[in-house]
């Protein structure tokens, strides 16, 4: 290790009932970002804050896929951002490999960037369309000093790698389409070797028959090479799938955090069981034989959140399966994420888990 | 309601059709030539029927539903037939398809904010649709009718609604007012193209039974163009699969879905993630779909399917019978596909094995290197 000797690493306690094996690679505590509102004319003041994530918490395994889940506003991509130092977090922790790294300068940030490493969400724009696909994948390789003699024969095999013809090095991102500039994408991440990569909505932007196999090549990258996965998406089912535990976010705070086999076979928070609910199954008889739970309205604005839970505006069980007394703490008490009896962490203060698949 | 075809399958008499689409083909021309977006795409709806046609970007199915609706650029060459109630619609003037658009055939397009016009309030744009057809109906009357229908679609304080405009309404709202619009006339045909493809799940599902609450309310039969098969699985009748501006399957979706006998679906049911089982692996379907630009003879799948033979090449298969009544499929051999799962005709690839072996290779000798420093 070439960079400053670490400092002795001071792992912050587990999150009790979070589940996960192994050693924590990636630990954000508390994590909280807000970004400011201005007004507008001359004199710009700052009248309020979107509140984007407020007190995340959670552990990432060392060969494990997390997946964080929400819809739009729910605060996932802010937060995976954060983690990785490309927002500053308002307040709270992100420790990896004994530092802190919402305290590192950018300099002694930059060699951990070498194991920390992102995949974005759009292949169009996350790709610079002036330099070959070669010099794309070598860049990390650059910028890290890292380019020697064998680097072309690395980038060739990175290619390879990811299910992409080696020859075509030289052609540039606009000559290939969607899942192959995808693969682009994951051949840059993987080529400094790291040890966790964010996948931001990866495959989002992907038809379904070629998200399948960037799925494939990504599930195959994780288990044979023992990374850590951060897999930030709005598709549960795409979530199912790869992930090994799921965090569900709603409105920049987690509600649930289970094993994803868990998640979905017993739900617990009322969003996530109106989140399966929505989920069309491409199975006509069991799509119409299904039992549901919806929601109304939209998501409240993360300037002016809800009080007490957040959820609670659209929440079909404070709507009709409360009493008021019972209601009153759902206004007045942030329910904490913790056990309540289901085996896994919900932010509801009346939890039940329910059968709904 | 049967799928037709230029081959001219087709079943039950013609005059009960509220819409019968026959070899309709779209070109485009470009600077690089002449791009056929639909080639000979046909169907027909009864009263009340649902059809849901699903296929990949650039299938050609928003295109489709846009000529029907005679909505394409005047640049767009049409051929073909588009019936509706016996009128044939293609061909004719724009005035008089004002007629029958809103009141005979209504649309919903994917994006409310461009199909909604920003400087009008919703309630204005209701009572515009309503007495564009009812040029009687009295402005104090269309209010009302709009508070209804606003009502009817699920926006909470309907009273207070009308006099928005969109931009004050969430994208959700948005397209209730939409769909508002399009059973405001009590519409014989309404076709959602991708109503839903901008919109969080939870919001999904509310504007899915708006749609379905529309459907009940008009009788109207319905065309759901979507690349979602689990929308379709749960809310039509009818499927039609497009791949290149054709439909290469169609039928009932119990046929689509359990029994498809067009490789192309076959592989786009097993590229899909699910909900409800555990599925070892996915099943991609390699390479993308072709240009429309100068399509090769032969089938157009055939680059891409695994199944592939020397006459798929030569030869684009017709669309005809397979399996059960009114399923067909456009494939030479079909009837191979009896019984077969998805994980039997496509590979389940993901990384290159013999590359990955060495990556790990490559990354744990790194690793020791790093540590003896």
């Amino acid at each position: 290790m070439s960079a400053p000797a670490r400092t002795a690493a001071t792992a912050l306690p587990p999150l009790p009932g979070h589940g996960g094996t192994g050693e924590p690679v990636l630990q954000v505590r508390d994590l909280v970002k807000h970004f400011p509102v201005m007004s507008r004319g001359v004199v710009r003041r700052r009248v309020g804050d979107v509140h984007a994530v407020c007190g995340v918490s959670f552990d990432l395994f060392a060969n494990e896929t997390l997946g964080l889940v929400g819809e739009s506003g729910s605060g996932k991509t802010t937060t995976a951002r954060t983690v990785l130092g490309l927002e500053q977090a308002t307040s709270g922790q992100v420790r990896y490999g004994g530092q802190e790294l919402t305290e590192l300068s950018r300099r002694r940030m930059r060699p951990l960037r070498r194991e920390l490493q992102i995949v974005f969400q759009d292949p169009y724009a996350s790709l610079d369309p002036r330099i070959t696909v070669h010099e794309i994948v070598a860049e990390p390789l650059r910028i890290h000093g890292r380019y020697g003699p064998g680097a072309r024969d690395e980038v060739r095999e990175l290619l390879r790698l990811v299910g992409l013809n080696p020859e075509h090095g030289n052609r540039f991102a606009h000559e290939f389409s969607g899942g192959q500039r995808q693969r682009i994408g994951i051949a840059r991440a993987l080529a400094l070797h790291p040890k966790v990569i964010v996948l931001d909505e990866p495959v989002s932007a992907l038809d379904v028959s070629i998200q399948a196999g960037v799925l494939n090549l990504l599930m195959d990258l994780q288990s044979e090479l023992g990374l850590s996965f951060l897999f930030v998406a709005h598709d549960l089912s795409v979530m199912r799938h790869v992930a090994g535990r799921v965090a569900v976010m709603y409105l920049g705070r987690l509600v649930e955090i289970s094993p994803a086999r868990e998640l979905f076979a017993r739900p617990a928070h009322p969003y996530t069981q109106a989140l399966v609910s929505a989920i069309p199954l491409p199975d006509p008889r069991k799509e119409r034989a299904r039992k549901r739970i919806t929601v109304h309205g939209d998501v409240p604005s993360p300037v002016d959140p809800p009080s007490g839970c957040r959820f609670r505006t659209r929440c079909p069980k404070f709507a009709h399966g409360l009493t008021d007394p019972e209601r009153t703490a759902c206004v007045e008490q942030t329910p904490e994420l913790i056990d309540r009896g289901s085996g896994n962490p919900v932010a509801c203060h009346y939890a039940e888990t329910v059968r709904l698949l | 309601m049967t799928t037709t075809s230029s081959e001219g399958v087709r079943a039950g008499a013609a005059t009960d059709a509220v819409l019968e689409v026959d070899g309709l083909g779209v070109e485009f021309p470009t600077e690089d030539g002449i791009v056929r977006a639909v080639r000979g795409v046909g169907y027909r709806l009864g009263p009340g029927d649902s059809l849901g046609i699903v296929g990949e970007s650039g299938s050609g199915k928003s295109v489709t539903a846009t000529a029907v609706m005679g909505l394409l650029p005047a640049t767009a060459k049409v051929r073909g037939s588009v019936r509706f109630e016996g009128t044939e619609l293609l061909g004719l003037s724009d005035a008089r398809l004002s007629d029958i658009r809103g009141k005979g055939i209504a649309m919903i397009f994917q994006d409310p904010m461009t199909s909604l016009n920003p400087v009008y309030t919703v309630g204005y744009q209701i009572a515009e649709t309503l007495q564009r057809h009812h040029p009687d109906m009295k402005t104090r009357e269309a209010r009302v009718r709009a508070v209804d229908l606003l009502g009817t679609v699920g926006i909470p304080g309907p009273e207070r609604r009308v006099d928005s405009y969109p931009h004050e309404l969430s994208g959700g709202m948005r397209q209730r007012v939409v769909i508002a619009i399009a059973m405001a006339n009590d519409p014989d045909v309404i076709i959602a193209d991708e109503p839903t493809t901008a919109l969080d799940v939870t919001v999904q599902a509310q504007i899915l039974d708006a749609l379905e609450t529309a459907r009940a309310e008009t009788g109207a039969a319905l065309v759901l163009i979507t690349h979602d098969l689990g929308v379709v699985a749960g809310h039509t009748d009818r499927v039609a699969v497009m791949y290149a501006g054709r439909i290469v399957e169609t039928g009932s979706v119990e046929d689509i879905f359990y029994a498809p006998r067009m490789p192309y679906t076959l592989g786009l049911l097993g590229s899909l993630p699910r909900l409800d089982r555990e599925e070892e692996r996915l099943t991609p379907i390699s390479g993308s779909p072709p240009s429309l630009l100068n399509l090769p003879p032969g089938c157009p799948f055939a680059p891409r399917c695994p199944m592939r033979r020397d006459v798929c090449d030569r030869d684009e298969p017709p669309l005809r019978p397979a399996g059960r009544d009114g399923h067909l499929s456009a494939c030479h051999f079909a009837e191979d596909l009896v019984g077969t799962g998805a994980e039997q005709v496509f590979d389940a690839v993901g990384a290159d094995s013999e590359a990955l072996a060495r990556f790990a290779d490559a990354t744990s000798t790194g690793n020791r290197e790093e540590d003896s420093v």
